[in-house]
C-alpha cells in the first residue's frame, strides 16, 4: 500500500486520538515513530501494529532531552515526512478553582513542548522545503470558557502558534495542519459529558482524511466548523451569561 | 545549576548566500573573548562540531554546519581601537566592512581591500582572504593583516603576525576558519584623498582583446574589472565591458575633503531609471536562458555605444555592484543559485576561459552573469589566488538542471586543474576532493593538515564545506 507519509512521527501516541492515529497511518504502510511517556502502553501499541509503529519512551517536559530525542528519531526513521504534536492534558478543575499546578501543568504539556517539539520539526523541514507539520489543537481554543480557562487558552495559544507557523512555512513548501477536534471519547474526556462526542477512531479517520488531503485547518467533526463560527460571534456580553 | 549542553542551544535554518544549500543547526552568539574561550573547550569536552559564521556571505557551504553549533560571530564587532594617523586598526571579527569603513573613510582611510558586498565580517574576510577588484596591485586581504590573536580548540591562546609564527599565521589567513577563532584583527588601511575614484569603462569585443586590455592597464589602474557576456558564442565569444578605476591624488576631487563623508557613499535609489526595490522581480521575469541572452545584449550595446570618457564614482557604488539591489538573489527563487570561479594561470588564460565558456554554452548551461578579476601570487598557505584571472560564473539552480549543472561544473574543475588553476572556498558549492588535491598539491594540504592537529587535536571545528572537499582525509 502507498502512503502519503513514509516517515510519520507522533508526540502523545500511547492513548485516545495519538494511539490511533499512529495505528491508522502505520496501516497505510507509514513508519510511525510514537513518543510517549509510558513505554507499557507504547510496546503494546507496537505489538499491535506488528513493528511498524516504533516506540519512543519520552517525557514532553524533559526539555533538555528532546532535542536529541528528536534527532535520533529522525535518524531512526532516515528522515521526516509528517509531524504531528497530539500531547494534551484537562485536568478536571472546579468552578471557583484556581490551581496554578494545573494551569503550568497545561500550559506546559499543551502549548509549551508543543512549541518545542514543533520548532525542531519546523526548523527540519524549512531546511527541506518539503513536510506536513500537524498539530492537534481544540475547538476549545476558539472562545475562553469559564470552565476550563487555562485549557482553552493554552488551545488558542496552540492554534495562534500553528498559524503563525502556518504563515512561516507555507512560502518553503511545507503545509502546516491544524486540526480541531470537538470532544472525543478518550481516556481525557473519560467521565465527562460533553455534546457531539465520536470515538477516537472517528477522529483519527477524519485527521487522515485531512492530512491526506491537502487541508491545512480541520475542524473534527465538521460540523464544529459552523457551530464554531457562530460561538466565536457570540457578543462578550452574551457570552458571559451562558454555561458554555 | 552547570550550563547548558552546547547541543541544547537554539537552533536554526542557516543557508549560504546562493540560497541553495541550507542546514539547520544549533547555534551560540559569544560576545567576547572568554565566551569564545569557554565554548571551545565545551565543545572539545561535549564532543560537539564547530563551525564559525559571521554575515554568512559564503555562496555554498562554507559558514554551514548542518547538524553541529555555529558560532555565530556578529556580535563581536567592535572596533578596539583606531589611529587616523597611521591607518591601523584593530577590531574583533564580527565587524563588517560596511562598519568598518563608515568609520575610517572621513579620517581619509578606505579598506585596502573589499568584496563586491559590504555585508561580510572582518572574520570571514579573514578567514577566506577575500580578494576585491585590485588583487592584481594590493594582493588579498591577508596581505594588510598586521596581527591576529587566535583561540584554539586545543586551548592555544596565541598572538600571530607575519613573523610571530608565520607558519600559523598564513595558514590562519585563508585557513577558512579551520585552524581556531581569530578574536582580534590589526588591518592596515589605505590611504585616500577623496571619497570618490575616477572610473573609465570600455567595451572589448572577444575574450582576447579583454585579456589584451587587462594586462595593458595592470600598471595604471588601481582597480579592474569586465562584466563577460557568458552567453554569446561565435566570434562575440567573451566579449565584455571593462571598468578602471583609480584613486583620486590629493586636492584632486572638484568637490575637495567633503567627499570623504561617510553619508556621500549611499547607493542610488535606482538603477538605469528603474526603482531598485523592483529591480529583482524584473529580472526574474528574464531569468531564462534566451531572456539573460536579451539583458546581456543590451547591456553589452549600451557599453559599445556608452561614453569612454572617465567620471567620478564613489568607492562604496563602485565596488559593492551586490549591494545595489537589496535582495537581487531572490530573482533567482525558488532553487537559489551558485558561483562557479575558477582561477587560471596568465599564461593559458585565454584557452583555459575559452573552453570553459564553450564547454558550458555546448552543455545548455550559461552564466547569466560573468565577471573577470587579474590577481597576483599570494603569501598564504592555501591560496585561491595566482599570477592570472579569475572568471566568476552565476548560474541559477533549478530542480531540473541540478545534476547537469554539477556534472559540468565537474568537467570545468578537470580542464582548471589541468591548466594548474585554483577555486575559492567563499564561492564554491561543487568542488570535490579530487579538485581541492590538485588545485592545492599534496605538500600544501599535508602541511595545513600538521597546523590542524596541532591547534585542533580533537576535530572539533567542522563546515560542511571542509567536510564535502575531504579534508579531514588529510588529518588522518
Amino acid at each position: 500500500m502507498s502512503t502519503a507519509f513514509p516517515r510519520a512521527l507522533i508526540v502523545g501516541a500511547s492513548s485516545g486520538i495519538g494511539a490511533t492515529l499512529a495505528l491508522k497511518l502505520a496501516g497505510t504502510g507509514a513508519k510511525v515513530a510514537a513518543v510517549a511517556r509510558r513505554q507499557a502502553e507504547l510496546d503494546a501499541l507496537a505489538a499491535q501494529s506488528g513493528g511498524k509503529v516504533l516506540p519512543y519512551a519520552g517525557d514532553v517536559l524533559d526539555y533538555a532531552a528532546t532535542p536529541a530525542l528528536f534527532d535520533r528519531i529522525v535518524d531512526d526513521l532516515g528522515g521526516l515526512d509528517l509531524f504531528i504534536y497530539n500531547a494534551g492534558v484537562m485536568p478536571p478543575v472546579e468552578e471557583s478553582e484556581y490551581n496554578f499546578d494545573k494551569d503550568r501543568q497545561m500550559i506546559e504539556v499543551n502549548f509549551l513542548a508543543a512549541v518545542q517539539w514543533s520548532n525542531l520539526a519546523a526548523a527540519h523541514f524549512e531546511a527541506a522545503r518539503a513536510g506536513v507539520l500537524c498539530g492537534v489543537s481544540s475547538v476549545a481554543g476558539e472562545r475562553g470558557r469559564r470552565g476550563s480557562p487555562v485549557y482553552t487558552a493554552s488551545k488558542a495559544g496552540l492554534t495562534a502558534y500553528f498559524e503563525a507557523m502556518r504563515n512561516r512555512l507555507t512560502r518553503y513548501g511545507v503545509r502546516v495542519v491544524t486540526i480541531k477536534p470537538g470532544p472525543v471519547e478518550t481516556p481525557m474526556t473519560a467521565g465527562l459529558k460533553l455534546p457531539l462526542m465520536i470515538t477516537a477512531d472517528q477522529a483519527a479517520n477524519e485527521i487522515v482524511s485531512a492530512l491526506e488531503g491537502g487541508a491545512t485547518e480541520a475542524f473534527v467533526p465538521a460540523i464544529w466548523r459552523p457551530i464554531m463560527f457562530v460561538v466565536r460571534n457570540v457578543p462578550s456580553f452574551v457570552f458571559t451569561k451562558t454555561n458554555i | 545549576m552547570p550550563p547548558r549542553p552546547l547541543a541544547q542551544s537554539p537552533r536554526k535554518v542557516f543557508d549560504g548566500f546562493g540560497f541553495c544549500q541550507r542546514s539547520v543547526s544549533a547555534f551560540v552568539q559569544p560576545r567576547s573573548v572568554e565566551d569564545v574561550a569557554a565554548v571551545l573547550s565545551r565543545a572539545s569536552e561535549e564532543g560537539v562540531r564547530l563551525g564559525m559564521r559571521g554575515s554568512g556571505r559564503s555562496y555554498g557551504d562554507a559558514a554551514l554546519n548542518g547538524g553541529g553549533l555555529i558560532l555565530d560571530m556578529r556580535h563581536m564587532g567592535r572596533v578596539l581601537s583606531w589611529d587616523a594617523q597611521t591607518g591601523v586598526i584593530e577590531a574583533e571579527p564580527g565587524l563588517t566592512i560596511r562598519e568598518l569603513w563608515t568609520r575610517t573613510l572621513a579620517d581619509g582611510w578606505w579598506p585596502p581591500v573589499v568584496s563586491g558586498t559590504a555585508w561580510p565580517t572582518l572574520g570571514g574576510c579573514v578567514a577566506m582572504n577575500i580578494h576585491g577588484k585590485n588583487h592584481f596591485r594590493m594582493g588579498g586581504i591577508s596581505d594588510h593583516v598586521l596581527e591576529l590573536d587566535l583561540i584554539t580548540p586545543g586551548g592555544e591562546h596565541v598572538t600571530l603576525s607575519p613573523t610571530r609564527d608565520p607558519e600559523l599565521f598564513f595558514a590562519v589567513l585563508g585557513g577558512f576558519g579551520m585552524l581556531g577563532v581569530v578574536t582580534r584583527i590589526k588591518l592596515q588601511l589605505k590611504r585616500v584623498y577623496s571619497g570618490r575614484l575616477r572610473v573609465q569603462q570600455f567595451h572589448t569585443p572577444t575574450l582576447q582583446s579583454q585579456l589584451e586590455r587587462f594586462e595593458q592597464h595592470t600598471q595604471d589602474s588601481d582597480y579592474l574589472v569586465s562584466w563577460v557576456d557568458c552567453i554569446t558564442s561565435g566570434g562575440g565569444l567573451g566579449r565584455a565591458q571593462i571598468h578602471r578605476a583609480t584613486y583620486l591624488h590629493e586636492g584632486e576631487d572638484p568637490g575637495g575633503v567633503a567627499m570623504l563623508s561617510p553619508a556621500k557613499q549611499d547607493l542610488p535609489g535606482h538603477i538605469m531609471g528603474v526603482p531598485k526595490s523592483i529591480v529583482p522581480k524584473l529580472l526574474k521575469l528574464f531569468s531564462f536562458n534566451l531572456g539573460m541572452q536579451a539583458v546581456n545584449l543590451v547591456k553589452y550595446a549600451a557599453s559599445v555605444v556608452g561614453s569612454t570618457k572617465p567620471y567620478l564614482q564613489g568607492h562604496a557604488a563602485f565596488h559593492f555592484l551586490l549591494d545595489y539591489v537589496p535582495e537581487f538573489r531572490q530573482s533567482y527563487a525558488p532553487g537559489g543559485f551558485i558561483q562557479y570561479q575558477p582561477f587560471v594561470p596568465k599564461e593559458v588564460a585565454l584557452p583555459v576561459l575559452t573552453e570553459i565558456l564553450r564547454r558550458s554554452q555546448r552543455a545548455g548551461i550559461v552564466s547569466y552573469l560573468g565577471v573577470l578579476k587579474r590577481y597576483r601570487p599570494d603569501r598564504v598557505l592555501l591560496p585561491h589566488a595566482l599570477d592570472g584571472y579569475s572568471l566568476a560564473m552565476d548560474f541559477p539552480v533549478t530542480a531540473a538542471n541540478k545534476a547537469d549543472l554539477w556534472r559540468l561544473c565537474g568537467e570545468l574543475s578537470d580542464v582548471v586543474t589541468e591548466a594548474g588553476g585554483r577555486f575559492y572556498p567563499a564561492k564554491d558549492s561543487v568542488l570535490r576532493p579530487q579538485d581541492v588535491q590538485r588545485a592545492w598539491g599534496q605538500d600544501r594540504l599535508s602541511r595545513f593538515a600538521a597546523l590542524r592537529r596541532r591547534a585542533d587535536p580533537r576535530g572539533v571545528l567542522r563546515t560542511e564545506w571542509a567536510e564535502r572537499v575531504g579534508l579531514d582525509v588529510f588529518d588522518r
